[in-house]
C-alpha cells in the first residue's frame, strides 16, 4: 500500500518555478506564502533599492509585489498558487 | 455563484470589459458585506457582492484550507449562498461614479481577466480595515509585518514554525494572534500592547455586559501561557541585515534589546475610506459617516462595518443587515437591529480609548526613517505644517502604488493631517481597465448632456 501512494503524485500539491527554482508546495497557498515557506524573504527592491517583503499580508501595503507569468506588480499576498506558475522576485519597483 | 477569477484563466486581459447590472452592489465581502449582500438578496433585490481577495469571508472569517470556519461564518456563508446573491471574486475597484441617465452608480473592477463595469441603483461599501503602521526605525526591513499580518499570512499558508516571534503593537487583536501563532510552532518571545495597564484593565472592566469576549481573551490569553504580555511597552527600533534580527522596547524608563526572526508592529485598525472617498462620502475622523440606516450623505449610497468606524464583527455583521435591508426599502424590518446596533458602538468606541496610540509613539522615526514606503520618502522630508496635498507634490509621498494607504494613516497619526480627496484609480489599474473605464464615464456624459 505505501508503496503503491509513494508513487503517485502527492494529492494537493503544486510545482511553481521561482527565479527559476522549482517548489513544490501545498496547493491553495498564496504566493507570497511559497516564497516565504521557500526561505526568500525580499520580494522587491524599493525605488533606492532596499529589499523589501509582505507587510499587510491583506493587499493593502503593495510591498509583496512580484512578476507572476510575465506580469508585473502582481501582489503575491493576493494570488493563489498554480501548477507551473512562474514567479519571480527582486524586480525594481 | 459566478467566479470572475475563474472564468477564462489564463486569457489574455480584454479591452472589452464584462458588464453586470444589480440593484444592489455590495462592495467587500468581510462580515458587514455578506450580511448585507444577504439581507438585500432575501429582500427579492438582485444582488452582487464583490471582492479582491480570490474568497469571500474577509480578513476574520478568512480561513486556512482544511480547517473548520468558526459556526457565525458558517452560518452567514450559507445563508448568502441560499440568498441568491452573485459573487464575483479577484475583483478591485477602480472606479465608481454617479450615472445620472440611469440613476445609480458605476463600478469599475478590473480582476485577471481584465476589466468589468457594474451598474446597481444602490451600493454598499464594506470595504472593512487595514492595520495602523507607525513608522519606527527598521521598520522597513523584510520580516517586519503586521500583526494581523501575521494572522492573514498564515490563514493563506505561510509557516511561523520555530520562528522567534516578538509581538510589539497595540489592541485587542494581540492576543488571538499570539494563540494561533504560538500553536502553529512559533516561539513568541514577547507581547508588548503600547496601551498603559490601567487603560487595558479599565477596558476589560468595561466588558463586563459581554463575557462572550472575556472568555474569549481568557482562552487566547492562555494558549500563550508562558509568554509575558506586557502592557505599557512599545517599540523603539529594529535591526538587521537582509531581514529583522532584533527589535529594541520600552517602557519608558528602560530600554531591552530581543533578537527575534519575526517582528509583529501595528497599531490597530484604520478604515478603508477609499471607495467612499471616490464616491464623494463624507469622511470625518478617518471614519464614513453614516445615519441610522447605515446610508451616506450620498444618496443610495450605503456604508457598513470597520469603514464606518472600528467596532469588530459583530457590529459589522448588525451594521451590514441593516445597510442591506435599507438598500432594499426594508427599513421597518431593519428598526429593530438599531439597539443592538448601538450597544456594540459604545463598546467599539471604549476599545479605541482604551488602545489610541500614545504620543511617544510620534517620536520614534528619525529624519531618514522612511514614512512612504512606495516612494521611499524620509521622514525629514516632510514638514509638519505642510497638507497631505502638499507632501504628495513636494516629495511623492502617498502617490505609490499603495496610493497612500499605509503612509497617510502613518502621518494622519504624526502629523494630524486629515486625508487628500481620493481620485480614479483608487488602486493600480491596467490601461485596458482604465480605457474601459473611460469609454463609460464619456458615455454617460453624452447621455446625460
Amino acid at each position: 500500500m505505501s508503496e503503491t501512494r509513494a508513487t503517485v503524485t502527492a494529492p494537493g500539491k503544486v510545482t511553481i518555478v521561482a527565479n527559476g527554482r522549482e517548489l513544490r508546495v501545498d496547493a491553495g497557498i498564496s504566493v507570497a506564502a511559497a516564497l516565504l515557506n521557500g526561505g526568500m524573504s525580499a520580494f522587491r527592491r524599493s525605488v533606492h533599492g532596499s529589499d523589501r517583503g509582505p507587510l499587510c499580508g491583506i493587499g493593502v501595503c503593495y510591498e509583496c509585489r512580484v512578476t507572476i507569468g510575465g506580469v508585473r506588480h502582481r501582489r503575491a499576498c493576493l494570488v493563489t498558487v498554480a501548477d507551473g506558475l512562474h514567479v519571480s522576485t527582486g524586480a525594481d519597483a | 455563484m459566478s467566479a470572475f477569477s475563474a472564468s477564462q484563466a489564463g486569457a489574455a486581459p480584454s479591452p472589452y470589459a464584462k458588464r453586470h447590472e444589480a440593484d444592489v452592489v455590495v462592495i467587500g465581502a468581510g462580515p458587514a458585506g455578506i450580511a448585507a449582500a444577504t439581507r438585500a438578496a432575501e429582500s427579492g433585490r438582485t444582488v452582487l457582492l464583490l471582492d479582491e481577495s480570490p474568497d469571500v469571508g474577509g480578513q476574520i472569517w478568512r480561513h486556512r484550507a482544511g480547517q473548520p470556519l468558526p459556526g457565525v461564518a458558517h452560518e452567514w456563508m450559507g445563508r448568502l449562498t441560499r440568498s441568491g446573491a452573485t459573487v464575483l471574486r479577484g475583483a478591485s475597484v477602480v472606479d465608481l461614479a454617479f450615472d445620472a441617465e440611469r440613476r445609480g452608480y458605476t463600478v469599475t473592477a478590473e480582476g485577471a481577466n481584465g476589466a468589468c463595469l457594474v451598474h446597481a441603483h444602490a451600493l454598499v461599501l464594506a470595504t472593512g480595515a487595514r492595520e495602523r503602521f507607525i513608522p519606527f526605525p527598521g521598520w522597513t526591513l523584510p520580516g517586519v509585518i503586521g500583526v494581523g499580518a501575521a494572522q492573514a499570512l498564515h490563514k493563506t499558508g505561510v509557516s511561523f514554525a520555530g520562528k522567534r516571534v516578538v509581538i510589539a503593537g497595540s489592541g485587542p487583536l494581540l492576543l488571538p494572534v499570539a494563540a494561533m501563532l504560538r500553536a502553529g510552532g512559533a516561539r513568541v518571545l514577547l507581547v508588548a500592547e503600547q496601551a498603559s495597564r490601567r487603560a487595558v484593565a479599565g477596558f476589560a472592566r468595561s466588558l463586563w455586559r459581554r463575557p462572550a469576549v472575556l472568555l474569549q481573551a481568557a482562552r487566547y490569553r492562555a494558549a500563550f501561557a508562558g509568554t509575558s504580555y506586557v502592557p505599557g511597552t512599545w517599540i523603539v527600533a529594529a535591526r538587521g541585515g537582509a531581514r529583522v534580527q532584533e527589535v529594541d522596547l520600552t517602557d519608558g524608563v528602560t530600554v531591552r534589546t530581543i533578537a527575534c526572526d519575526v517582528l509583529c508592529a501595528a497599531f490597530g485598525l484604520v478604515p478603508n475610506t477609499e471607495v467612499a472617498r471616490l464616491a464623494g462620502c463624507t469622511v470625518m475622523r478617518g471614519s464614513v459617516v453614516v445615519d441610522l440606516r447605515q446610508e451616506t450623505d450620498c444618496p443610495g449610497v450605503f456604508c457598513a462595518g470597520e469603514t464606518t468606524g472600528i467596532g469588530g464583527m459583530d457590529l459589522s455583521i448588525i451594521e451590514g443587515e441593516i445597510a442591506g435591508l435599507c438598500s432594499a426599502g426594508r427599513d421597518a424590518d431593519a428598526r429593530s437591529l438599531h439597539a443592538r446596533r448601538n450597544r456594540l458602538r459604545s463598546s467599539a468606541e471604549a476599545m479605541e480609548r482604551a488602545f489610541a496610540p500614545r504620543a511617544e509613539l510620534r517620536t520614534l522615526a528619525t529624519p531618514d526613517t522612511i514614512v512612504c514606503r512606495c516612494e521611499d520618502v524620509p521622514c525629514g522630508a516632510i514638514d509638519p505644517t505642510w497638507t497631505m496635498r502638499k507632501a504628495k507634490l513636494y516629495t511623492r509621498a502617498g502617490m505609490g502604488p499603495c496610493q497612500g494607504r499605509v503612509c497617510g494613516a502613518a502621518l494622519e497619526f504624526l502629523h494630524g493631517w486629515p486625508a487628500d480627496t481620493m481620485r480614479l484609480p483608487c488602486e493600480p489599474a491596467l490601461y485596458s481597465t482604465l480605457i474601459a473605464d473611460a469609454a463609460t464615464t464619456a458615455a454617460a456624459v453624452t447621455q446625460g448632456a
